[in-house]
């Protein structure tokens, strides 16, 4: 184990120059994932990054493991085959919001409905950066851009939802200069068994500048987010004094002592729950209505498909009467010429 | 058995056809017939000719399903052009056919089925086919099929479906009478398939019996046919298909390379076999994901061939369109994978049942940027076996996507395969990273013969690296835009490929290889065309032939065998696409061209016909 625990963050970094813009939210998430995975002390032998094209795709270039920047919107499914091929891999996949939920879509819904244990790192910028700047599936209605000179006239995917609507076991939001919030959620995504989805809210300097500011800027973030934690309260504000309650259906905030609110009529994070109606409700809330939720939304047990797989593999073996090439090609109709 | 008193027919070969409705089991009617052949010791081949609809219009010519079987004293290499008897089921199946069958055949009908409403669905103007399909010199053997297996079995307590299901095999016994072939094997066929439902045993193997006696009683106006056994190599046989064969050479060839085997693939006609035998292979550890579409499936492999594993996609036409593109990422990546394409009738959704070459081009370039990569074919079903094995292996140990062809024909049809030892197979020898390199390795230094990089798979202490689709520095694979780099880098992917030519075999001439005239064939053609030299150099008009199985790169002496030849006819089902990859590769030479895109095998007549004229040119 004392080989394991001399594993520091550096030992993950690549000797590559880093080549986003300076500013660029990608460089806070590579050493937040480079710290998680320190923590969690995985050997970078054992760890493969899989990447598809965009900006944040060239991530694996800066990791010290094994690497693939494939091609766009693909890395789903070619981390899938890395993982089932070798089951015993810490397979990390890392895309955009145009890679994973537009030419990916059908990938990404797979992915989280097979349940792989895959880790997801979904940079959302909400902005195609590397053809510089043209409207994403998660650009606001609206939303002008080079190819939307006018406006959006199409209403933007959630990832919350999209990922919950494919049955997904695992979901969690960052926001790429909150260290040590998306440390922590990095390292829930690893130890979760299944495929994990982790959306970070990131910034472009150059084409989307400041499109999360209204809820991730120091002054307001408190008040505009609520860091959800299994088990405690849902409180958040300034002052901690602003929680959720329910509200027929629906989630509401107050402010505790206010309008006869107390601290026991405050909701209580159960991110395990296999019931997923509460997390979809906490997914989408947004600003201004309710504070933006971050930290692990929903992290409820089940079946992965490579465990899966591999208990179907012990158990057909156990049973069969085939074991080896010369018995499968001798079995059923065959007949000997003498 | 009773005697025969009718006139007994001696052939060295006969070719067989049943035909009916897509529901009435012609398709497991002809496998037992074929395995009874085969068990008999005759060679044998095999031909199935399904609707694309699962359920075409009962009664129609569309919805029309046959099974071709060719077996004789000698060997035989096609399902055959031109059937000797054909069991027809139903008017359409007769209208269908009926052109199909040799002038004074014999032809089975179940005359039941023959009823105004039938024959009008068929499009006959008549109520007398026989005349209108011109067969008044053909044997005509009237059975009332139908009526006969009901009477059969009305005291069982069948309901009517089952009983009506059970007149493929009185039509069945009616056949093995003609050939004079025992009805052991598809007994114990029967008793092991319904084991579970003891009436429905008792049912079939009582009409067997009585379609044989049929034979028995109407047999002083109905010629019967003989045929020896074939003299075969001694060993274990069983039949087998194309599609199984690629399935079986590919877990053969990951034994070999102390491989694990993995598929990622998406259900696609008429591939989807491939993906359903591997699947059921999960006793021998065999990875299988089905994928959410072509894209993925092959992804998964690249994915799983990065982790270490003996990584194969399976498709057809269109499926091989979209592909392109990952294919372009294994090309660059350096990476060891086989995409096994099973060709069918396009463009488009085209032919999905029928057979056809015409993704040749597809296969060589279907691709951005210079990507070379292997492109083989295998020419019969059982060598599918060879080629995918070979595939892998090239694969493996020349770090390339490989893309074998097969074709609809190939995939579908059976033959005899004698059981190999695998100790007669070559080692296969992934190439990894020696132990004294380790320290300094870089994932994209090279072999400098081979010009082959080496394959460190994920899990690999101390061998970390990174690749991708961008363009890769010479030695350590980091991305580089460099000009000349690229330049060298395109360089060697091509020459990595062309080098592979040292290691397949020479191109050989079959048939008479001193004629003037060379026929050039290649991938699932091979029967029809042998068959054709044969019967031609029997007639004592020789001509020579040389089928290719490797096309990128072709084998070292292609130019040498070409040249030696006065006139060529490149036969291909296709509009001439291997006659343009020869006119690209060598274009001092003149080429000819025999071209047939009609979803359908070349004839065996049709292509002696060609070869005849050539010759007296």
């Amino acid at each position: 184990m004392s080989e394991q625990c001399e594993l520091k963050f550096s030992d993950y970094k690549s000797d590559l120059s880093v080549r986003w813009c300076p500013g660029c939210g990608d460089h806070a998430i590579l050493n937040s994932v480079q710290k998680a995975m320190a923590n969690l002390k995985v050997k970078p032998h054992d760890v493969a990054v899989i990447s598809g094209i965009g900006c944040s795709s060239r991530f694996p270039y800066y990791m010290n493991t094994y690497g693939f920047h494939t091609i766009h919107g693909r890395a789903a499914a070619v981390a899938s085959g890395v993982k089932v091929a070798n089951p015993d891999l810490h397979v990390w996949e890392i895309t955009g919001d145009g890679d994973a939920l537009a030419i990916g879509g059908n990938h990404f819904i797979h992915l989280i409905r097979r349940n792989i244990d895959i880790n997801v790192i979904l940079f959302n910028n909400q902005i195609y950066g590397l053809t510089k700047g043209q409207y994403s599936p998660t650009s606001k209605r609206g939303f002008i851009s080079k190819t939307s000179p006018f406006g959006t006239v199409e209403d933007p995917f959630r990832p919350g939802e999209l990922a919950l609507g494919a049955r997904g076991q695992f979901f969690a939001r960052t926001v790429d200069k909150e260290l040590k919030l998306s440390v922590e959620v990095m390292e829930e995504a690893a130890k979760h068994k299944g495929t994990s989805i982790v959306e970070v809210l990131q910034n472009c300097v150059i084409y989307n500048d400041r499109t999360h500011e209204a809820i991730t800027d120091k002054k307001h973030k408190l008040d505009r987010t609520i860091i959800l934690k299994h088990g405690e309260k849902m409180i958040f504000g300034t002052n901690g004094d602003k929680g959720l309650v329910m509200d027929g259906m629906d989630i509401k905030a107050v402010t505790i002592g206010q309008d006869g609110y107390t601290m026991d009529d405050i909701l209580v994070h159960d991110a395990q729950t296999q019931h997923v109606s509460m997390h979809r409700k906490l997914a989408n809330m947004d600003y201004p209505e309710l504070p933006v939720a971050l930290g692990v939304i929903r992290s409820a047990e089940g079946l992965s498909y490579d465990e899966s797989v591999k208990k179907q593999v012990e158990d057909v073996q156990e049973k069969t009467s085939i074991h080896t090439f010369e018995e499968l090609v001798n079995s059923g109709d065959v007949w000997e010429v003498k | 058995m009773m005697g025969r008193s009718s006139k007994v027919i001696e052939r060295d070969e006969v070719v067989v056809r049943f035909s009916g409705d897509s529901g009435d089991g012609m398709q497991l009617t002809g496998t037992l017939f074929s395995n009874t052949s085969a068990v008999f010791g005759n060679d044998i081949s095999t031909f199935p000719d399904y609707p694309a609809e699962i359920r075409a219009p009962q009664g129609t010519i569309g919805g029309v399903s046959g099974f071709q079987v060719h077996f004789g004293h000698t060997e035989v290499y096609t399902p055959g052009d031109y059937a000797d008897v054909l069991v027809a089921m139903n008017p359409a199946a007769l209208r269908a056919n009926s052109k199909w069958v040799k002038p004074g055949g014999t032809i089975v009908m179940d005359v039941d089925s023959f009823d105004d409403k039938h024959l009008q669905k068929a499009g006959y103007q008549t109520n007398d086919p026989i005349t209108e399909d011109k067969l008044g010199d053909y044997h005509i053997v009237k059975a009332p099929i139908t009526t006969l297996t009901k009477e059969s079995l009305k005291d069982m307590g069948l309901d009517n479906k089952s009983i009506l299901r059970s007149k493929n095999m009185y039509a069945l016994g009616l056949v093995y009478w003609l050939f004079d072939r025992p009805l052991a094997h598809t007994s114990e066929f029967i008793k092991k398939k319904f084991a579970k439902n003891p009436l429905v045993v008792e049912a079939n193997l009582k009409v067997l019996k009585e379609g044989y006696d049929y034979g028995v009683i109407i047999q002083a106006v109905t010629p019967s046919y003989h045929i020896n056994p074939a003299s075969i190599k001694k060993g274990k046989y069983r039949n087998l298909n194309g599609n199984i064969a690629v399935a079986w050479g590919l877990i053969a060839a990951a034994q070999k390379a102390n491989l694990e085997l993995f598929l990622g693939s998406y259900p696609i006609t008429p591939a989807t076999e491939i993906l359903q035998e591997l699947s059921a292979r999960k006793d021998l550890g065999v990875k299988v994901f089905q994928a959410e579409d072509e894209i993925a499936g092959i992804c998964t492999a690249i994915g799983a061939s990065f982790a270490g594993d003996l990584a194969v996609t399976s498709t057809s036409g269109p499926g091989l369109a979209l592909k392109g593109e990952a294919i372009g990422l294994a090309v660059i990546a350096e990476l060891p994978l086989v995409i096994v394409n099973v060709q069918r009738g396009g463009p488009s959704t085209g032919l999905p049942t029928k057979t056809e070459q015409s993704d040749l081009m597809q296969a060589l370039h279907g691709r951005n940027g210079e990507s070379p990569c292997v492109v083989m074919a295998a020419s019969s079903p059982i060598n599918c076996f060879e080629y995918a094995f070979y595939a892998a292996k090239i694969a493996v140990e020349h770090m390339t996507p490989v893309i074998l062809l097969t074709d609809g024909f190939l995939a579908n049809g059976t033959q005899s395969w004698r059981i190999p030892d695998l100790a007669d197979y070559p080692e296969i020898v992934a190439k990894r990273v020696p132990e004294e390199q380790k320290e300094n390795w870089m994932p994209y230094v090279r072999d400098p013969e081979s010009l082959v990089r080496s394959w460190a798979p994920v899990g690999t202490p101390g061998l970390m690296h990174r690749i991708g689709g961008l363009e890769k520095d010479e030695e350590t694979g980091g991305v580089s835009y460099d000009a000349e780099n690229h330049q060298k880098m395109v360089n060697y992917r091509r020459d990595k490929i062309k080098n592979i030519e040292n290691c397949i075999p020479e191109q050989d001439i079959l048939g008479d290889v001193d004629s003037q005239v060379l026929v050039i064939g290649w991938g699932g053609t091979f029967g029809h065309l042998f068959t054709a030299v044969e019967e031609l150099q029997n007639e004592g008009k020789g001509v020579a032939l040389a089928h290719f199985n490797y096309i990128n790169p072709m084998p070292k002496n292609t130019h040498d065998v070409l040249k030696r030849y006065k006139k060529i006819l490149v036969c291909e089902l296709n509009m001439g696409q291997f006659a343009n990859h020869l006119r690209m590769n060598f274009p001092d030479i003149l080429y000819r061209q025999y071209n047939k895109v009609q979803g359908l095998p070349f004839t065996v007549l049709e292509l002696k016909e060609q070869f005849k004229k050539l010759l007296e040119d």
